[in-house]
């Protein structure tokens, strides 16, 4: 087996990173060589992290060489692994502390407007990414990761689920495309992870095979908590499987169509006007409304265009989506603008709401509004729209006082 | 001659020394606490017998008017950085300094650039004794590192001024170079092929130096309209092939961040304004070049559009954004220090409403007021932060001399300072227990702007109450400073040598604190 090896990232522009080379030693004890623009300030609790961990896994004689570009440690702790793990075969992990607010657990229903796409091997967009406000954060294992880069955006990711605070977004993971994407799941599973993507999903199996791993690493570690699943839809294999997917087990929460992906399978482009992908976003939309789950659009690629991204919304909101990906911070807020509910919308939920307080009220068993009869998921919808319309501020926190 | 003696605990409790280069300074007594007695300083008076009745006083190079001009061992020469980091001149002056065998001179730039790299051998062989000013990049390092002869002394811009004109530094040579000028010495900044806008911090210079020349590339027959400098104050008029590099004159950050992060943190000082009625029909700020700094300045465009408000007067650094807010009818005034494009400089030569300032009329302390006081709302940067809203803008976490003051320090008498800063940069706390330069006292310094919550100094009772409601995350400063060592752990002190590098001033001229050595 090598001796050596690498991990990281390193050269001008990258920040928040780190690059280190191990080399495994015969004898001469622990050798850390350290440089960085933070070693004033950090260098002794770098290079206490560093043999902390060669420690934990038993390396007793190595030179370890870490160019580091302002790596908080849960990257430190990640590129170190990874380098260990690429030429000591072990299955012994060092594992940081889970923070409180990353022990937090999503609900089936809750609301996924949208969701903030960063590549799984790149720590600096990770840091900040919770105070964009997002829904929910999205750590990519798949296509934003070089294949190179695969084996050690792993560690990346694990450790930001553990230590890197998001602010209340639902944490989520896009595995890689199955099978290889099983494999990703143990990085994952036993570390507090909301929703795992599932991307290129064709048929239903896809769906049982990602739950059977599942199962069976919540049983190992002891985990009671739900995980949800949202495939994501991307050929035309997948649009026409689009209901057995979403039907497939009770924790899928929602269905994502991508497009790129999607346009290329049938042999066209994207455009802005997205005609092309009509039907297979009616589709997504039409299977995911039938198996009672939030169907979600495709990202909407370019980043500098806000108007253009507030028509895209709209339009997807139109055909009945519940949410879509974004790529780039700023978009989050005009995702958020144009899917919250409108005026009228406001308006329907406060009736059905206040309707519903009164047949509580007077104990009865069933809500209605003049005529017609309120079914409890209509209560509950509207019981989200003020939720919601008051998180954004559209609407006033006591207006039911008034 | 010891670089500095007589160290004191000044009122904000730093050790600074009294002595420096053999001259007495008075330690810092506590803002608003320290007032100078005494008559300006003058310069010789001057006579026409000594100058052409033709007017012209055109000399054939730099050379030959630095000679006639006197220049000799010890000498100070003062230039000014309106050509930011196209600046020509100033390695020139130090190259003839050298080739004449001149030693000891003391540099007193109104801030120095990266260009500047140039004079370290001269720093180092004796031909400069020290740099009085704004130092920043590879200055900076030689200056923390201790290698430069003498002690220096970094002011802001309006404590230069102040020094100049209470005769703390006399200057011996005034070298203004200028983009267009006359054989009579008349000069601006407005015209010629390396435009700059203006001229202000060359004002002071040019009043009170014992000598001074005006170095341009640009000679226009008498008069030179508008002439900011006035020609009854120079001595000689020197013209080079080329005076400055435009394409570098027009540097710094022009352009709006493109970083949600900043952007964030521009967005919510917005709102945090608005929420606390501190923008209003009629009022002013001062906008900076920073990229965080020009896209606030954006913000509060879009709020000055959206209610038909009309600004009194923009405190700028200008470029294109300001002046589209003069041009749109936004902004009464733009009351401008240095132009940062070219929009800028355009404007401030055909709109009588871009007015050009120095920092006589903006920022001297020992004035009969400055403007910079009146301002409702300043933005500024800080490399840290303290719990207690000291503020650090020279040095880095690290020990560095990295920037200069410029007039960060004069403009925190605005009604309400305002900090836009993230809350760590690449792992490093900004906000922190104690700031390793104290550049600014926490009492005027109101508001702290980071992308994870606000603090307001408790001092600012009426904003605390203002934005109680506000729905804007305010948070203590101890909350922002814990929360930054919760993501990237409590940082070590750097190791500082006892030895003192450089003093800070304070904008009365005493010495608020010094910055020590860093361990190599």
């Amino acid at each position: 087996m090598n001796k050596q090896s690498s991990a990281g990232n390193r050269g001008p522009g990258v920040k928040s990173d780190c690059y280190v080379e191990l080399e495994l030693l015969p004898y001469g004890g622990i050798e850390t060589e350290l440089t960085s623009k933070v070693k004033a300030l950090y260098g002794e609790s770098i290079k206490r992290l560093a043999n902390e961990i060669l420690e934990d896994f038993g390396i007793k004689n190595a030179k370890l060489n870490i160019e580091d570009s302002g790596a908080l440690d849960f990257v430190l702790a990640a590129r170190i692994e990874a380098a260990i793990k690429k030429i000591v075969d072990t299955n012994h992990e060092y594992l940081l502390p889970v923070i409180e607010e990353n022990k937090s657990v999503s609900a089936k229903d809750q609301f996924r407007f949208s969701r903030l796409y960063l590549p799984g091997n790149s720590p600096k967009l990770m840091i900040n990414a919770g105070i964009h406000y997002p829904n929910g954060i999205i750590l990519d294992l798949e296509d934003s990761v070089a294949p190179d880069k695969k084996f050690e955006a792993r560690f990346i990711v694990r450790n930001a689920l553990r230590a890197v605070n998001f602010y209340g977004a639902e944490r989520m993971v896009r595995i890689n495309q199955i099978p290889e994407g099983l494999d990703d799941l143990r990085y994952l599973i036993p570390h507090h992870v909301n929703l795992i993507l599932v991307p290129k999903a064709e048929e239903a199996e896809d769906i049982l095979q990602v739950n059977e791993v599942i199962d069976i690493l919540k049983k190992e570690h002891g985990i009671n908590h739900p995980i949800w699943l949202m495939p994501i839809i991307e050929s035309a294999k997948g649009v026409m499987h689009a209901y057995e997917i979403a039907s497939a087990a009770g924790n899928v929460a929602s269905l994502a169509i991508g497009l790129e992906d999607y346009t290329a399978d049938i042999g066209t482009r994207r455009t802005n006007k997205g005609d092309e992908s009509f039907f297979a976003r009616s589709m997504v939309v039409n299977a995911a409304r039938a198996a009672g789950i939030q169907p979600i659009d495709s990202v909407f690629s370019d980043v500098s265009d806000m108007e253009a991204l507030a028509k895209n919304v709209q339009t997807s909101k139109g055909l009945g989506f519940d949410g879509m990906g974004c790529i780039h911070p700023r978009q989050i807020a005009v995702i958020h603008e144009n899917f919250a509910p409108g005026e009228a919308e406001i308006e329907k939920a406060k009736k059905i709401v206040l309707a519903f307080k009164e047949a509580e009220a007077k104990g009865l068993g069933v809500v209605s509004l003049g005529s017609k009869m309120i079914d409890p998921p209509v209560v509950k919808r509207a019981q989200n729209t003020i939720e919601l319309a008051i998180n954004m501020g559209k609407l006033d926190k006591n207006w039911g006082n008034g | 001659m010891k670089k500095y003696d007589k160290l004191v605990k000044n009122a904000a409790g730093r050790i600074v020394p009294t002595i420096i280069n053999g001259e007495e300074h008075i330690a810092f007594k506590g803002v608003k606490k320290h007032k100078p007695d005494g008559r300006k300083y003058a310069p010789q008076i001057a006579s026409c017998i000594d100058y052409p009745d033709d007017g012209n006083k055109q000399l054939a190079s730099l050379k030959e008017a630095l000679i006639k001009a006197g220049l000799k061992d010890g000498m100070t020469i003062s230039t000014h950085h309106h050509f930011r980091n196209g600046d020509l001149i100033t390695n020139q002056i130090f190259d003839i300094a050298k080739e004449l065998g001149v030693k000891d001179l003391r540099w007193y730039p109104s801030a120095s650039f990266p260009c500047q790299e140039h004079l370290i051998p001269y720093l180092e062989d004796g031909t400069i004794n020290r740099i009085e000013g704004s130092m920043n990049g590879p200055l900076g390092k030689f200056a923390s590192e201790g290698k430069m002869k003498g002690l220096a002394v970094l002011r802001s811009h309006g404590g230069r001024y102040q020094a100049i004109q209470d005769g703390e530094v006399q200057i011996d040579i005034a070298v203004i170079a200028a983009p267009t000028a006359d054989m009579f010495g008349n000069a601006n900044g407005v015209d010629g092929p390396a435009a700059c806008g203006l001229l202000g911090f060359a004002l002071g210079d040019s009043q009170y130096a014992d000598k001074v020349i005006v170095v341009t590339d640009n000679i226009v027959p008498f008069p030179c309209i508008p002439w900011q400098i006035h020609g009854n104050y120079v001595d000689y008029v020197v013209k080079v092939d080329k005076v400055g590099l435009p394409e570098k004159i027009i540097s710094g950050t022009t352009q709006i961040t493109k970083s949600p992060d900043r952007l964030l943190i521009a967005e919510m000082t917005a709102k945090f304004c608005e929420a606390t009625g501190l923008i209003y029909d009629g009022f002013s700020y001062q906008a900076g070049a920073g990229g965080t700094a020009l896209s606030i300045g954006n913000y509060f465009g879009d709020i000055l559009r959206k209610n038909n408000w009309k600004a009194s007067f923009i405190r700028a650094g200008s470029n294109e954004y300001p002046v589209k807010l003069l041009e749109e009818g936004y902004v009464k005034y733009i009351l401008d220090g240095q132009t940062f494009d070219l929009e800028g400089v355009r404007s401030m030569r055909e709109n009588p409403n871009h007015v050009n300032t120095s920092p006589f009329t903006s920022y001297n302390y020992h004035g009969k007021g400055n403007f910079a006081s009146m301002v409702d709302v300043v933005v500024l940067g800080a490399t840290e932060v303290d719990v207690n809203f000291n503020a650090n803008v020279v040095t880095h976490s690290d020990g560095y001399l990295l920037h200069g003051i410029g007039g960060w320090q004069n403009c925190l008498f605005s009604k309400c300072t305002i900090l836009p800063i993230p809350l760590f940069r690449d792992r490093i706390p900004v906000v922190v227990d104690e700031v390793t330069t104290l550049c600014g006292p926490g009492e005027l310094i109101d508001v702290i702007v980071t992308e994870r919550g606000i603090a307001i100094n408790p001092r600012r009772t009426d904003l605390i109450e203002k934005a109680r409601h506000s729905g804007l995350p305010i948070k203590t400063i101890e909350e922002l400073k814990e929360e930054a060592e919760a993501i990237c752990g409590v940082p070590k002190k750097p190791e500082l040598e006892d030895e003192i590098v450089a003093v800070i001033k304070w904008v009365d001229g005493t010495i608020i604190d010094s910055v020590r050595k860093v361990k190599s």
